[in-house]
């Protein structure tokens, strides 16, 4: 295997008495779409950004296409694109303008149209900023990350707080940089997001890495649970679907109960049973494989959204 | 210097996009220039030339609100954390401050030139050249002082704050609102302390008294010595993050800004010589021109 493009060892970073990393290691080959998937609080963003080169590691190593974030200086700056959490450009900064500053800094001359076109800002380029939509101004942070054709790409939460619809045309825009060869490194609590772009995931919790494989891999450990998703007439405690043959956890949903089982047959004996002496009835019922949520809630006891 | 460049640029296009950029640095200014040459002054051409000198101190002094507002504002926006990541540097970014903020003001030192003229008839600019030397100096060193002011504070409020019991110790106790001959004598001296006294001097006996530079060494050093430093140390306290803590050793270095008015303010007071030379500018101009007041 060839030397990793990003490489992590033992990363240790605290503010105050707060461990917010406490020993992260990890490594990401070229070409790779890498997902830090967690809660608020994980210790993603504070990877990231060390990985960036804006924060400084208490203790452990970080290397970026060879360099030293902190001492790379242009060199490394040249190297890297990044999406970051919070960010803003000026209100009064034109779309073209933003894109055409930025290369130049970077001393890039590159077809910024073409870049412009693809990210579906073409005909916002004389747009200011602070007229901007949610969508439009992560494809603009997208389009500077990607301005000075860098290796790695640094995308922290880069659909957080969008709708459905705009998530995916982000999405669309990773798996077509994904295709080019790009290496990304993301950071999300979206399951959907880490599933459908990442080719490995790092699920994090407490500045922990708990858990590092593809997607289907830590499916797998979770594959002596089925998820069963069920909906009733009338509401009922958690505390009797816990107790049904097979169940191992059960949480409320939306609107109905999610429940996790290790024989699957039997639960669903067990639970037609249960309703029927209960008088209640069962609206609707959904079995699935497990997902990476299911995974995060064996190790941890929480889900993601807690 | 391409980066600084490329940053100017942008900086002054935003700053033109910018209504409030607009007032307080063209009407604004403007509109003292009228207080001054048709209420104090009452239209008199050499009390306005007497009385012009102030007005551009007042142009120029201004500089330090903008840019430390304009500073704070970015970084707080987190404006500053995304330049961070590219090949621009803080100094690159400050240097495009003053640079822009420059190339933003001369305009309207120039209109006021051109509105004393045609409108006021004052034709006695003295010594042009050093008039362009202490406006240079002035631009620039007060832009820098803006940047010192931004590097201690992390919000608006604070910064306006700052600004607010800076813009009023320059404004009253320098000699750019009231003549510094009307003062009492203690704080005469202690205005020689200030660093915009040192602007409003220089101004004065350029334009006035047509000194030639060399005979104001004192108000150059103070100027170059106290913007430089101002540029070093601002460069030096530069925060990229709004939640960057400000250490004490910060707050030490960014007084050191002081330390050349402090020995300059001590010099002048123990050779008491620019006092004397104020009051007879004053004189000379009182005796040929009717609305100067009686200073005491």
């Amino acid at each position: 295997m060839s030397e990793p493009i990003i490489y992590v060892e033992q990363l240790r970073k605290s503010y105050g008495s707060v461990e917010a990393l406490r020993g992260v290691s990890f490594q990401v080959q070229e070409g790779e779409v890498f997902g830090l998937l967690g809660p608020n609080g994980a210790g993603k963003t504070t990877t990231v950004e060390i990985l960036e080169g804006m924060r400084t590691a208490d203790a452990g190593q970080a290397r970026v296409c060879g360099l030293d974030p902190r001492r790379g200086g242009v060199a490394f700056q040249q190297q890297i694109g990044a999406v970051l959490q919070q960010t803003a450009l000026p209100d009064k900064l034109r779309v073209g303008e933003a894109v055409e500053l930025f290369a130049r800094l970077y001393g890039r001359r590159r077809d910024l149209g073409a870049l412009l076109e693809r990210l579906g800002l073409a005909d916002k380029q004389h747009a200011f900023y602070n007229t901007l939509s949610g969508g439009q101004r992560q494809r603009l942070a997208l389009a500077l990350a990607l301005v000075h054709e860098p290796r790695v790409l640094f995308l922290d939460e880069p659909t957080a707080g969008l709708d459905p619809q705009v998530r995916r045309e982000i999405y669309e825009i990773i798996e077509e940089l994904r295709r080019e060869g790009k290496t990304i490194l993301l950071t999300t609590h979206y399951i959907e997001e880490a599933e459908r772009l990442c080719d490995r995931v790092a699920i994090m919790d407490y500045g922990k890495l708990i858990a590092l494989g593809t997607p289907a891999e830590l499916r797998q450990r979770s594959s002596n649970t089925t998820r069963i998703t069920v909906r009733l007439k009338e509401p009922i405690e958690d505390g009797r679907l816990r107790q049904l043959d097979g169940v191992v956890d059960c949480r409320p949903i939306l609107d109905g109960y999610l429940l996790h089982s290790q024989r699957p047959p039997q639960t669903l004996v067990a639970l037609v049973k249960q309703l029927e002496a209960l008088g209640n009835e069962l609206q609707s019922l959904e079995i699935s494989a497990p997902t990476l949520e299911d995974v995060f809630i064996e190790l941890t006891g929480r889900s993601l959204r807690d | 210097m391409r980066t600084t460049w490329t940053l100017t640029k942008m900086r002054m296009r935003l700053a033109l996009r910018n209504r409030a950029f607009l007032f307080f640095s063209l009407l604004m200014p403007i509109a003292f220039l009228f207080l001054y040459a048709s209420l104090f002054a009452k239209g008199e051409p050499r009390v306005v030339g007497y009385l012009f000198p102030s007005v551009l101190a007042l142009t120029v002094m201004g500089s330090f609100w903008g840019l430390s507002i304009q500073l704070v504002l970015f970084r707080e926006h987190g404006i500053l954390r995304r330049f961070r990541l590219t090949p621009a540097g803080p100094g690159a970014l400050l240097a495009s401050s003053l640079l822009s903020n420059y190339i933003l003001t001369l305009p309207t030192v120039v209109l006021e030139f051109v509105l004393v003229r045609t409108v006021y008839g004052v034709t006695m600019f003295g010594n042009l050249w050093g008039v362009g030397l202490f406006l240079t100096l002035g631009i620039v060193t007060f832009a820098a002082f803006g940047l010192i002011v931004a590097s201690l504070t992390s919000t608006i409020q604070e910064t306006q704050v700052l600004n607010n019991a800076i813009w009023f110790l320059f404004l009253f106790f320098s000699g750019a609102t009231l003549p510094l001959v009307f003062f009492p004598e203690w704080l005469q001296r202690l205005s020689m302390f200030l660093p915009a006294t040192h602007l409003v001097v220089g101004l004065q006996f350029t334009l006035i008294g047509a000194l030639p530079v060399r005979l104001l060494g004192t108000e150059v050093i103070a100027l170059v010595g106290g913007g430089g430093l101002a540029f070093v140390l601002s460069w030096k306290l530069f925060r990229w993050e709004p939640e960057e803590k400000i250490s004490r050793s910060a707050k030490a270095w960014a007084a050191a800004v002081a330390i050349p008015f402090l020995l300059l303010g001590v010099w002048e007071n123990a050779v008491n010589v620019r006092r004397t030379e104020l009051q007879e500018i004053y004189k000379s101009v009182g005796e040929r021109a009717s609305p100067l007041p009686n200073p005491h």
